[in-house]
């Protein structure tokens, strides 16, 4: 049966993906950040998932203003990287995982989350960075990848409790898959920040770090942050942060955190980034090997 | 009955939502042709022809061509869509954000190199006069 073995949460910042793809990561503005990740990169290479199920928002990218789906799935063989107005970024095409997508769209689905499946999309910064910030520049990324892109662009977004509660229908969907699968979800976006209008440039060190201490052991606390504290306290692109509550949501009731960092600033951006692991599983006996 | 906007007393803030992307709707899918690099050529070889072919209202062509972002906002922009823009011209987020708040760009980076700006005083129309 497939499983998820554990969490990553990360900024998506355009920014972070161009000091990687121009080989700026040691200069004394962004080192601070890219140490943050050293511990995870090595993290990885030892927990190496088979599938990522990547949330993150679509920045006006694959969604215009002609279609925006609150909650999709990214159900292709295959998604490249899209030209956002710089070019494509400089990185690998990624490859799906159509068999769980579709297992994954259905049951979840049926589980009262209408969810739109996308058969054809190029992907933005906000799956590609993660990406890169736990693997660095390889040739081809080492894991397949589900993206689940999420509407924070248009008011109204999803709400926290909703976001958190789409996190347990995917665990749901993913133990109910036949193949064995090593399977890991990532929320992206935040922390606090804001880009736009006299207010740009906010920042709440005190809202984040309630929100990091509280993701791993007390979730169902963020589950309860109604948008406009999102939106007032931590800036108008700070909503973002609904989406860690979607892979919090997809882990078991307790998990173990086996890593955190946060800087200031990335552009404009607060940087948090956590990784928490679901226990072992205890071995079920009886069932013929 | 009006739409409830509970975020109108958020200073320094504008939502995007049902009646913003209502108004901005052809601004907002004139900046998405700009994901094509034909496109991003032929609007930088003159930039008023291009925008005459997207039916934007004057002010609106006004805003994006001063690279006016706060009006750009006001006209039904959002930040996601107009970062299409900014791309074009080689710029980056931060740049956009310090053009929207009055600084200078080295104040704005300096202001975030120092953590940000404090949500003291920032949270609430009224507080510190910020209006």
């Amino acid at each position: 049966m497939a499983r998820i073995t554990a969490g990553v949460t990360s900024s998506h910042i355009p920014a972070i993906g161009a000091a990687i793809d121009k080989d700026k990561t040691q200069e004394p503005y962004w080192k601070p950040l890219f140490n943050g990740f050293e511990f995870s990169r090595k993290w990885i290479q030892d927990n190496m998932p088979d599938v990522v199920i990547l949330v993150y928002n679509d920045h006006a990218t694959a969604f215009s203003m002609e279609i925006i789906p609150t909650f999709a799935i990214g159900c292709a063989d295959e998604f490249e990287p899209a030209d956002e107005g710089w070019g494509p970024r400089p990185v690998p095409v990624i490859k799906g995982a159509p068999d769980l997508a579709w297992h994954m769209a259905q049951s979840i689905i049926q589980d009262d989350f209408d969810l739109t499946i996308i058969n054809k999309m190029k992907v933005d910064h906000g799956c590609t960075v993660p990406l890169s910030l736990m693997f660095g520049k390889p040739k081809e990324w080492p894991v397949r990848v589900i993206p689940m892109p999420v509407n924070v662009v248009l008011y109204p977004p999803p709400s926290s409790r909703r976001c958190y509660n789409l996190g347990k229908a995917i665990k749901k969907a993913v133990e109910s898959f036949d193949e064995d699968l090593n399977v890991q979800v990532w929320g992206t976006g935040g922390m606090s920040h804001q880009l736009q209008g006299a207010r740009a440039g906010l920042i709440n060190q005190e809202f984040d770090t309630n929100f990091l201490n509280k993701i791993g052991p007390d979730p169902e606390s963020l589950a309860s942050i109604p948008h406009l504290d999102y939106v007032r306290k931590a800036g108008s692109e700070g909503i973002e942060l609904v989406m860690w509550l979607i892979m919090r949501g997809a882990l078991d009731d307790k998990v173990r955190e086996v890593h955190r960092s946060y800087h200031i600033p990335a552009s404009n951006t607060a940087a948090g980034h956590i990784i928490l692991e679901n226990y072992p599983r205890e071995q079920k006996t009886g069932k013929a090997a | 009955m009006a739409l409830n906007k509970p975020y109108e007393d958020i200073p320094g803030t504008l939502i995007f939502d049902s009646e913003q992307a209502r108004k901005g709707y052809k601004l907002n899918q004139f900046c998405m042709s700009l994901m094509k690099a034909e496109n991003r050529e032929e609007f930088k070889a003159d930039e008023r022809a291009y925008l005459d072919k997207w039916q934007l209202t004057e002010a609106q062509k006004k805003a994006v061509m001063a690279r006016d972002y706060n009006a750009m906002m006001a006209e039904g922009g959002n930040i996601y869509f107009l970062a299409k823009i900014f791309a074009t011209d080689g710029l980056t987020f931060q740049f956009a954000a310090a053009s929207m708040t009055g600084m200078s760009q080295q104040e704005y980076a300096d202001m975030m190199l120092a953590g940000g700006r404090s949500p003291e005083g920032n949270l609430y129309k009224g507080e510190k006069g910020n209006g």
